[in-house]
């Protein structure tokens, strides 16, 4: 389904500011995988993220989403494949228009726009049968300006946005992360029942290892822009966070590994 | 009278006043678009405004009939606009810059449009759609009042301001306004940002020159300075529009109207300021401070609000 081969990123070449952030990174991905993606701030996870999403052109490598070459398409050719949800809940909705603007919006993603009415009343209806299931109360408030809504109000309105048109692939990057603990948790299983009923092929960066562990039918951990660990199947359903941590002091040949990834 | 002043005078001004707030309405229509819907300060508009008088006084010195001048006021001020976008997107160019740029080019460009300076337009020999003689001879009686041109520029205002509903309205619209909000957003929903930036700066800029080729008309010239500090009065227009009507006018037509409105209200203002008989030199430093200020009310409103955030422990 999405196939990296040997993808490579490096910010600021031949400045003193050079970074490596992908360091030849493969991974193939099969329909209705749900991987979790763990690592250490800076281990390269958003990068590969975007560099999926096609949020900047890669030295080197291929992407490939169902055997479609797509590693020159521009960010927005991508969308037609792809849907994602960031860590800000300010950057997954536009503030100044609607509640439903906004899904009127992503229910067009990859579609070309035309000079059609941007929102149906029949979609309307549909959309308000949609936001009840979020039961935040949403569907009383169809044309509030979503930059009225609070942070887990916006990322739950994200991620309903990313599946309303059923994406192939579906990133998400740590976002939970600026939510209260509350919100996070509920936002995160909503997450799980999305991705669940509609099988979607998923990569979800998290910096909870517990929550790494719980979901999903596989785990990837970074390190300096590599692909260390790789877990799946039966192997993943017995992972516990102790067995992790030990895995990765192996693999990085340091115990910094517990500081280093339980503080980030 | 009191201190000299006779309020009379004021009022045989008004009208004048609301038939050039009206033109210069459309070109704040214009840059709320820019200004508001894609979030670009475009200065393009001090060239193309000149450029859509010149191109229309010289169409019809020429012989062209009215509608062919304005429809071609119209495409040639969207191309100024797509020249910024160009620079803009495609060659990576701050918006600001490239509207300087094209701005610079424009004076050229419209000094050859002209052939010189300044350009009459001598409403005896012509057929226009708006001139300052028609609405003194419509106050005078000596013409019927539907050539006035409040009412002609009225309802051109309001055929523009619906067709923009319509337009804003659509998937293609939506795109637009979305790009202004969320760049992130938008391409991640696959909507292709520079081109709709491109797009949105050709029509501002279309309706611009709009604006210049009826005050050319209206005036009965296109002169090079005519655009000059445009910008300035496009925002002020804006601004003015937004702070007196951000409650009651929440619908984007609406909106649309608070702008035109706003530019009327503008041009009373000169007005009266010029009959309190202030050095007319000033008028262009009182625009400057004026709209400075009201620019900077929401961004002293967000620094007090985000102080006493700070406060609080909470962060949803
Ligand atoms: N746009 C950028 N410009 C320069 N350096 C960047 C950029 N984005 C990320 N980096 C660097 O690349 C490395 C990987 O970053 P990132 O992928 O964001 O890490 P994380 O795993 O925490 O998501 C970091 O060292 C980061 O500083
Ligand atoms: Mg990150």
């Amino acid at each position: 389904m999405l196939e990296l081969q040997n993808v490579s990123k490096t910010f600021n070449p031949n400045t003193v500011n050079q970074k490596v952030a992908l360091n030849g990174v493969s991974l193939t991905l099969k329909d209705g995988d749900f991987v979790t993606v763990i690592g250490g701030n800076g281990a390269g996870k958003s990068t590969m993220l975007n560099a999926v999403a096609g949020v900047f052109p890669i030295e080197s490598g291929r992407i490939l989403i169902d055997k479609t070459d797509v590693t020159s398409l521009p960010e927005y050719k991508r969308a037609i494949y792809i849907s994602r949800v960031f860590q800000d809940p300010m950057m997954g909705t536009a503030a100044s228009m609607g509640i439903d603007e906004n899904l009127a919006l992503a229910l067009r993603r990859g579609k070309r726009r035309g000079l059609r009415w941007g929102i149906t009343a029949k979609e309307r209806a549909q959309y308000k049968e949609l936001l009840a299931t979020l039961d935040l109360g949403l569907e009383q408030r169809l044309t509030t300006k979503v930059g009225l809504l609070s942070g887990g109000q916006r990322q739950a309105l994200t991620l309903l946005m990313a599946t309303l048109k059923k994406p192939k692939l579906l990133l998400l990057d740590e976002h939970t992360a600026a939510l209260d603990p509350k919100t996070a948790v509920k936002v995160l299983e909503m997450t799980e029942d999305i991705v669940r009923r509609n099988n979607l092929t998923t990569l979800m960066i998290t910096h909870n290892m517990k929550d790494a562990i719980a979901h999903g039918n596989r785990l990837i951990m970074m390190y300096e822009g590599r692909i260390v660990i790789d877990i799946a199947g039966e192997d993943k359903k017995k992972l516990t966070v102790e067995k992790l941590l030990d895995l990765f002091s192996k693999v990085s040949g340091s115990d910094e590994a517990d500081d280093k990834l339980l503080l980030s | 009278m009191i201190l000299g002043l006779n309020i009379l005078e004021l009022f045989a001004q008004l009208p004048g006043a609301v038939a050039q707030g009206l033109i210069w309405g459309i070109m704040a229509i214009g840059v709320y678009i820019t200004f508001r819907i894609l979030d670009i300060a475009d200065l393009t508009v001090d060239g193309s405004f000149c450029t859509g008088g010149a191109v229309c006084v010289m169409l019809i010195v020429n012989g062209y009939d009215l509608f062919t001048a304005l429809m071609v006021s119209f495409i040639v001020g969207m191309l100024t606009g797509l020249v910024t976008g160009l620079f803009h997107t495609f060659f990576g160019i701050s918006a600001i810059l490239a509207g300087i740029l094209t701005q610079l080019g424009l004076w050229s460009v419209n000094l050859a449009i002209m052939g010189k300076p300044n350009q009459a337009l001598n409403v005896n020999n012509y057929n226009l759609l708006v001139s300052l003689r028609y609405l003194q001879e419509v106050i005078k009686g000596t013409r019927p009042f539907y050539w006035s041109p409040i009412l002609v520029v009225g309802v051109f205002v309001a055929f523009l301001i619906a067709i923009l509903y319509w337009f804003f309205g659509t998937e293609l619209g939506s795109s637009i306004r979305a790009t202004g909000n969320n760049q992130n957003m938008s391409r991640a929903l696959g909507i292709n940002t520079k081109f709709n930036k491109v797009l949105g700066l050709m029509l501002s800029n279309g309706i611009v020159a709009l604006s210049g080729a009826l005050l050319s008309q209206y005036q009965g010239f296109a002169d090079i300075n005519m655009g000059r500090g445009a910008i300035v009065i496009g925002l002020a227009a804006v601004i003015i529009g937004e702070v007196l009507f951000a409650r009651l006018f929440r619908n984007f037509s609406l909106r649309l109207l608070g702008v035109v409105i706003g530019a009327i209200i503008y041009y009373i203002v000169i007005q009266t300021v010029l009959w309190l008989k202030l050095n007319p030199n000033y008028l262009k430093l009182l625009s400057a401070v004026v709209v400075s200020v009201f620019l900077a009310i929401p961004h002293w409103k967000g620094k007090l609000f985000t102080a006493r955030r700070k406060g609080g422990s909470d962060r949803a």
